[in-house]
């Protein structure tokens, strides 16, 4: 993975000193909290119900056990022992003092790890497919680029003072498991005709208010203008984005108002201008990036064979663990859904097992999820029995990965501000009506996703099944969607009717689960089969 | 009744307006009738109070209540970690909030 070079290390040391420059002043009196606001927002501390919330970023999900460790110890020392996984593959803490932040950030920059740009609107956490570099089915592993990226949008003022927020994905594979086409740029890597490897373009994707799905603006651009093409992205965006209105800034309103067609061609004609500037990556700087995602020394003539007689592993390996490209490896997922446990959290013992884990079995790698989970990346299947057992010990061995159990569920309104009803309360009552693992199996695949507000982070909008909590009159309410993904096929999901009470969504949920189960087809998922019978049957079945 | 509350500017630490400072327990909370800006004005010029703002709460034999849900988990915790409220030994503290 990407090591810090001097002028990474050098950067990032210098905004931990100006942060701990700007909190002493704040704290002092010579700042006032609404001049104050957008410098900690700049370095990801919000100030939420409880206490101020730091979110740390994790560039395309990538970490080490080392830095997995100093999360833990964060976790220990300044917050209350544990920590949560985001949407965004990031990890925030619930209980900081603002005092303490700037330490924070200081032990964050010893294991190269910041939380800058994971707020404010600015290019935030670049995402990526959380098995890059290890999928069987990848084209290469495009954390390069993400990295790439990621420098070329860290710190710069063009990138860092945006009409709204900004959110870019890139992956390298025909499955998407990184929701592509709800950010507002998006990378898909691919080869074209000529055997040359390139992007794929999306833009206009977003959850939130006003959910669209991102179209595709370019068919084929070659990775090496990929910097140009972002400027003329973002170019066309400053010039129109409707900064009198908070609300319609996203660049997803832009690209919706303009139309896919003209969107793109202002984008080209911008390219046009950026292209001959010369500002693109050389060649020699992405083999300097690329240099470091040398995938691990894999053994060699390792078996792909291990024992299943007992069912509860086999349970595990046959639901958490994917094809790796290494014969003899696999893709190994934690699960951090607990039936009636918390979406995302994470104990501090249970990082530095994690961390432990992953030093004995992944050659030292950890990835982070935008589903709220985590993955070893690299483990030898003769490994597996081992690895599941200590999981299990500590509570992380659920079998559920994309079940009926595999909530994403953000915060709510237990932590949030900005939430109008809680998320993960429901979560955890779904989550306990569907305890039952043969019950899951049967169902199979359902992505069900919880947002306490209409900011979508909990992403509602791409749930399988959707819940969006909405406050009535002063009560919690919750409205039922059906039908959207995140995957290849990217669908909105749509409101059914009606809202309920926590457990009014609860029991809704389950008669439409059982009404999937009643009609579906042979191998048909939850989704397929809602997109082959449309909405009015399962919404009878809900309002009974 | 109007109350006030607010953050701890240091530590992020919800509180409330006992009427001589700020408590961490809804339930010393006073009403301060029409007098919350000026309350408010003075106690963030003093650094005392961070992101402070008035509630509408009633009072009756169970103390101080906030009218808005988002308030009365302010007030306790997280309902989904009673370890992490104010009353952790409290099993039934959470069907306050509800």
């Amino acid at each position: 993975m990407y090591k810090y070079d001097q002028y990474d290390q050098a950067m990032v040391d210098a905004r931990v000193e100006e942060f701990r420059d700007q909190t002493r002043r704040r704290i002092e009196g010579h700042l006032t909290d609404d001049q104050f606001k957008p410098l900690r927002l700049k370095n990801g501390l919000y100030l939420q119900l409880h206490a101020y919330m730091l979110r740390v970023s994790i560039p395309y999900g990538t970490f080490d056990s080392r830095q997995m460790r100093k999360l833990a110890h964060i976790a220990r020392t300044y917050d209350r022992g544990y920590g949560h996984f985001t949407t965004r593959q990031n990890i925030q803490y619930n209980w900081i003092k603002l005092q303490d932040a700037p330490d924070i950030l200081g032990e964050l920059a010893t294991v190269e790890m910041h939380a800058i740009q994971t707020s404010g609107e600015s290019v935030r956490n670049v995402s990526a497919d959380q098995y890059a570099g290890a999928a069987a089915d990848e084209i290469m592993d495009p954390r390069p680029w993400a990295e790439a990226i990621r420098q070329i949008t860290n710190f710069m003022p063009e990138f860092s003072y945006l009409p709204r927020k900004f959110k870019i994905a890139v992956i390298a594979s025909p499955v998407d498991r990184a929701a592509l086409r709800w950010h507002d740029f998006a990378l898909r890597i691919v080869r074209n005709d000529a055997g040359e490897i390139g992007f794929e373009v999306y833009a206009g994707g977003g959850m939130g208010r006003t959910p669209f799905i991102a179209h595709k603006i370019r068919d084929f651009l070659p990775t090496g203008q990929v910097f140009s093409y972002l400027q003329a992205v973002l170019r066309v965006w400053n010039r129109h984005a409707r900064r009198d209105n908070i609300h319609k800034q996203r660049m997803k309103i832009l690209v919706h108002e303009l139309g896919q067609e003209e969107f793109a061609r202002q984008v080209e004609e911008a390219f046009e201008h950026f292209l001959p500037l010369g500002q693109d990556i050389p060649p020699a700087e992405y083999d300097r990036i690329a240099a470091y995602f040398t995938p691990p020394p894999f053994l060699d003539g390792l078996s792909e064979e291990i024992d299943l007689s007992d069912p509860a592993f086999a349970a595990w390996v046959r639901r958490q663990t994917v094809a790796h490209k290494a014969p003899g490896y696999a893709i190994a997922n934690i699960s951090l859904k607990p039936v009636g446990g918390i979406p995302g959290d994470i104990s501090a013992d249970q990082m530095d097992l994690v961390a432990d884990l992953a030093d004995r079995f992944s050659f030292g790698e950890i990835r982070a999820t935008h589903a709220q989970n985590l993955v070893l990346p690299h483990v030898a299947r003769q490994d597996l029995h081992t690895l599941w057992q200590e999981l299990r010990a500590a509570g992380l061995a659920d079998a559920n990965l994309d079940l009926v159990t595999d909530i994403i569920a953000c915060p709510g309104l237990d932590y949030c501000t900005l939430a109008n009803a809680r998320s993960i309360p429901v979560a955890q009552r779904i989550a306990e009506r569907f305890a039952d693992l043969e019950r899951q199996e049967d169902i199979g695949e359902l992505k069900i996703k919880i947002s306490g507000c209409i900011n979508a982070c909990g992403h509602h909008h791409a749930g399988n099944i959707g819940i969006l909590g909405v406050d009535r009159k002063g009560t919690e309410n919750y409205q039922l969607l059906l039908g959207g993904s995140g995957d290849e096929e990217t669908s909105q999901a749509k409101i059914t009717g009606p809202g309920f009470d926590e457990e009014g969504v609860v029991d809704a949920l389950e008669r439409a689960v059982e009404h999937y189960r009643a009609v579906r087809e042979p191998g048909e998922r939850f989704i397929d089969t809602y997109r082959r019978l449309g909405m009015d049957g399962f919404k009878e079945a809900i309002y009974v | 009744m109007k109350i006030l509350t607010g953050n701890d500017l240091k530590t992020g630490a919800v509180t409330w307006w006992d009427g001589v400072q700020w408590s961490l327990h809804v339930e010393d909370a006073v009403d301060v009738g029409n007098h919350a800006d000026t309350i408010l004005a003075r106690e963030t010029a003093a650094l005392r109070v961070n992101g402070g703002y008035a509630i509408d709460a009633v009072k009756d034999a169970e103390g101080v209540r906030p009218d808005h849900i988002k308030d009365r988990i302010r007030a306790l915790g997280p309902t989904v970690r009673p370890d992490l409220t104010l009353k952790p030994a409290d099993p039934d503290a959470g069907s306050w909030v509800i």
